[in-house]
């Protein structure tokens, strides 16, 4: 320590973690359905999450047969065509995309990356599933009853989600409410156990410096979540009574049908700054375990430590604050006080800096790096394009003046499923093909793998890309058809929507060549061994492939560097893993370095 | 949202000053030269932080619906202050006897005073049930006296903050009862003074958001 001039007397010696009492499972129920182990609570997650976004998936799918070829198809009449919307956007963002970074990854991951046997409160963390399982059901019931689920798109603004002619207002408005409900419910329990375990259950030596930062974007989403969902239950709660009790927190005065109807005085507005002090905060909710996991996979692929750590926890930290003080960028044509504009669309380019910070690191980490293009790495770079593209038109709508002409275009679907759907599901999909063979001991299909990733990274770009134009060109979104339009919109605008539908079917078939790969290769992929992409972190250090209930054998990693050991100077391997100690670091032989 | 921006502006003003005295003089890229020990103090132990993280989040619910409160006075033209029954004194005692109840409580299971300890948390859960049937019986006053929830979004705003903090303390009574539960089958102060100190800990965190919600209806 002395060359680096520190003075050994500041540091503590990280405390022994006590050995945690794990619940044991006896049965079947206890060990499949009921577990209380995090992995298989993970895999739960991941399992309704996926099939969930599946289903959301087809919804997309009918949304855009409509809009290519519109009114080509019986089954897709206005009404329907607003409730796929709707649900399409609500599962995407909630059930799908947080429920498997934190319910999923973050269930996984976190004991096995700071090395722990399990979750703080196991109980709990099952308890954490099954409300979310629920409040799935309760979102699907909503297709089988009469009128339908709510069809006031996934924002759920009122007055319109409660006015006659939206479809679904009686029984399709309370169940998403309730689903909701029980879903935050649901995720505070899982919440407070990821940040419980990060906080409290770190093996020895594992500081919170020496943290993947995977686990650092789990956490910052987390405390996010934790914070933010509570806006969206408030939200949801006043909804119910609006809706159940009469009461006027939301609704206005209104006249439906030559009737005044029974609400009165309240505020839409009100509810848009509930809606996205929760909405805003959710964008990073998924973006920051992405940016996290992004991190460490381009650092493995790379053979590269990650370029400026510290500061990406920072920008990390420094993000999560600042996306709290955004929401309003949301709502610049909703006629709030115009002068909010101003101070919304400078704290929205402000969080531009430290997000800025995070990609040129993530380029600086490839820079030089002994870059290798395996599937994740692949589906790492994609992200980093699809989120600096999705990001730069995000610069466009945080100026009020750009945003009011441009708002509730096709500018502002391209923008937002660039960077906030493409690109998350990039990393979904680059941390499946890294970890899956942890998880299940073998190797995903290469040739399906490839496939999958040229056909998703292209088709997006082909889907999303000249919805920037559309929207330029004053296209409308959420309208079902547009009628005569003319001169107005250019006939051309109808064949570049058959190509943006046929790029989104050829989009959706291979996501499910991806399914179809991740259930073959569980029985006839490669045999990957621990360690196939010779890496630092924890997880990979397991006794067993997969890890066994309570992750590590008899006795507990101990941590004695950071997670980005990679093509060390003067050790033999390209790679040190993290429970290494300096002295069994081996050293180079004259030919050098070892991959 | 002001008052939200206030309270999530010192929650993270704390946490960022944590997280910097952890990272700033820290070089993560040095094997095994030993880093700042960033373990919480001993004193902090898991149940401690998951309470205080559950408070963060609870705090969150109370002070958005205080936000949404006041902006839908300033939004609205509509207003009528609801009427603050007599009763509303009554139960603020018992919730402030109840809070003390457990304290003495707690106070008993530090001395390892078993038979004190078990005598002031029956009487504390009891105040707290006494507590809920007070504000309900609030409840059916302001409905009998015809102010209903429809009525007035002040009728609205009181039902639904007060039906917010009972629901809190319901869910307190839960570990409450589990805690009793184990008293009754006979633990002494070893075993259950922690689950009564987090108990008293909640109970003081809901009777202090009582003092606010109640001020704020009373003066509003």
């Amino acid at each position: 320590m002395a060359e680096l001039g520190h003075e050994a007397t500041t540091y503590a010696p990280p405390r022994e973690q006590p050995e945690m009492e794990l619940p044991h499972a006896h049965s079947f129920v206890t060990t499949y359905i009921f577990s209380q182990d995090a992995k298989t609570i993970a895999i739960q997650y991941a399992i309704t999450a996926i099939s969930v976004g599946l289903f959301a998936l087809l919804l997309s799918i009918l949304i855009r047969l409509q809009l290519g070829f519109p009114n080509s198809f019986s089954l897709i009449d206005p009404t329907n065509y607003l409730q796929y919307v709707t649900m399409h956007g609500m599962i995407m963002v909630v059930y799908l995309l947080t429920a498997l970074f934190l319910g999923g990854f973050g269930n996984y991951f976190i004991p096995l990356m700071i090395g722990a046997r399990d979750m703080a409160f196991p109980w709990m963390n099952m308890l954490s599933f099954w409300f979310y399982f629920v409040s799935v059901i309760i979102l699907m019931i909503a297709f089988f009853i009469p009128g339908g689920p709510t069809g006031a798109g996934w924002t759920l603004y009122p007055p319109q989600l409660m006015s006659e002619g939206t479809p679904g207002i009686h029984g399709g408005v309370l169940l998403m409410m309730f689903s909701l409900a029980v879903f935050i419910i649901g995720f505070t329990m899982g919440g407070l156990n990821y940040i419980i375990t990060i906080l409290q259950y770190r093996t020895r030596g594992m500081t919170l410096m020496r943290m993947p930062l995977t686990i650092w974007g789990i956490f910052m989403a987390t405390m996010l979540a934790l914070l933010a969902f509570p806006a969206l239950l408030v939200a949801v709660l006043m909804v119910l009574f609006d809706h159940i009790a009469g009461t006027s927190f939301f609704m206005p005065a209104m006249f439906s049908m030559g009737e005044q109807t029974p609400h009165e005085g309240g505020s839409p507005l009100l509810f848009q700054h509930l809606f996205w002090f929760f909405g805003h905060p959710e964008v990073y909710i998924v973006a920051l375990p992405a940016f996290g996991i992004v991190s460490d996979i381009l650092a493995t692929h790379a053979r590269r430590n990650i370029f400026g750590y510290r500061m990406m926890v920072w920008a990390l930290v420094a993000i999560g604050g600042l996306s709290f003080v955004v929401w309003a960028h949301h709502m610049y044509v909703s006629g709030m006080n115009p002068y909010f504009g101003f101070l919304f669309a400078t704290t929205t380019l402000v969080i531009a800096v430290p997000t800025a910070i995070k990609v040129y690191n993530w380029v600086l980490t490839l820079w030089h790096g002994n870059i290798r293009l395996t599937l994740p790495m692949l589906f790492a770079i994609g992200f980093i394009f699809t989120f600096v593209n999705g990001g730069l038109t995000g610069l466009f709508l945080g100026n009020v003046t750009v945003d009011v002409p441009l708002s509730d275009t096709y500018f502002v679907v391209g923008h937002f499923h660039m960077v906030m759907a493409v690109a998350p599901v990039m990393v979904i999909y680059a941390a499946i093909y890294h970890w899956y063979p942890k998880i299940t001991g073998r190797m995903l299909d290469e040739t399906m793998g490839k496939i999958h990733f040229w056909t998703t990274f292209v088709g997006t770009y082909t889907i999303y890309y000249p919805m920037h134009y559309l929207g330029l060109a004053g296209v409308p979104r959420r309208y079902f058809a547009y009628g005569d339009t003319s001169p107005f919109i250019g006939e051309s605008v109808q064949d570049l929507n058959a190509v943006i539908t046929v790029a989104a079917i050829i989009v959706a078939f291979a996501q499910l060549l991806f399914i179809f790969n991740v259930i073959w290769s569980r029985k006839h992929g490669v045999e990957s061994g621990p360690n196939p992409w010779n890496a630092t972190s924890l997880e990979w250090q397991t006794e067993t492939t997969p890890p066994g209930h309570g992750n590590f054998g008899k006795e507990l990693p101990v941590v004695y560097r950071w997670p980005y050991d990679y093509s060390v100077p003067g050790a033999k391997y390209d790679f040190i893993p993290q429970n290494v100690p300096p002295e069994a670091v081996e050293k180079a032989d004259d030919d050098g370095v070892k991959a | 949202m002001i008052i939200t921006l206030v309270f999530l502006a010192a929650l993270l003003a704390f946490f960022l000053g944590w997280i910097l005295s952890r990272t700033v003089q820290v070089e993560p890229w040095v094997a095994d030269g030993g880093l700042l020990s960033d373990d919480l103090p001993d004193i902090l132990t898991t149940p401690r932080v998951a309470l205080g993280i559950f408070l963060a989040v609870a705090s969150s619910v109370f002070a958005l619906s205080i936000s949404a409160y006041h902006m839908r006075i300033e939004w609205g033209s509509d207003w009528l202050a609801a009427p603050s029954p007599a009763l509303l004194w009554v139960n603020t005692g018992v919730l402030v006897l109840a809070s003390l109840a457990l304290q003495w409580s707690w106070n008993a299971a530090r001395r390892k005073d078993g038979d004190s300890l078990r005598r002031w948390l029956y009487i504390g859960g009891a105040l707290t049930v006494a507590f809920i049937f007070g504000q309900l019986l609030v409840w059916r006053q302001l409905y009998v006296g015809g102010y209903f929830m429809s009525a007035n979004p002040a009728n609205a705003f009181f039902y639904f903050m007060t039906g917010v903090h009972g629901v809190h303390l319901l869910g307190g009574l839960v570990a409450w009862f589990r805690c009793t539960r184990r008293v009754w089958q006979g633990a002494g102060p070893e075993a259950v003074g922690a689950s009564v100190e987090l108990c008293t800990i909640y109970w003081h965190y809901l009777l202090v958001i009582w003092f606010i919600l109640f001020s704020l209806l009373l003066t509003t």
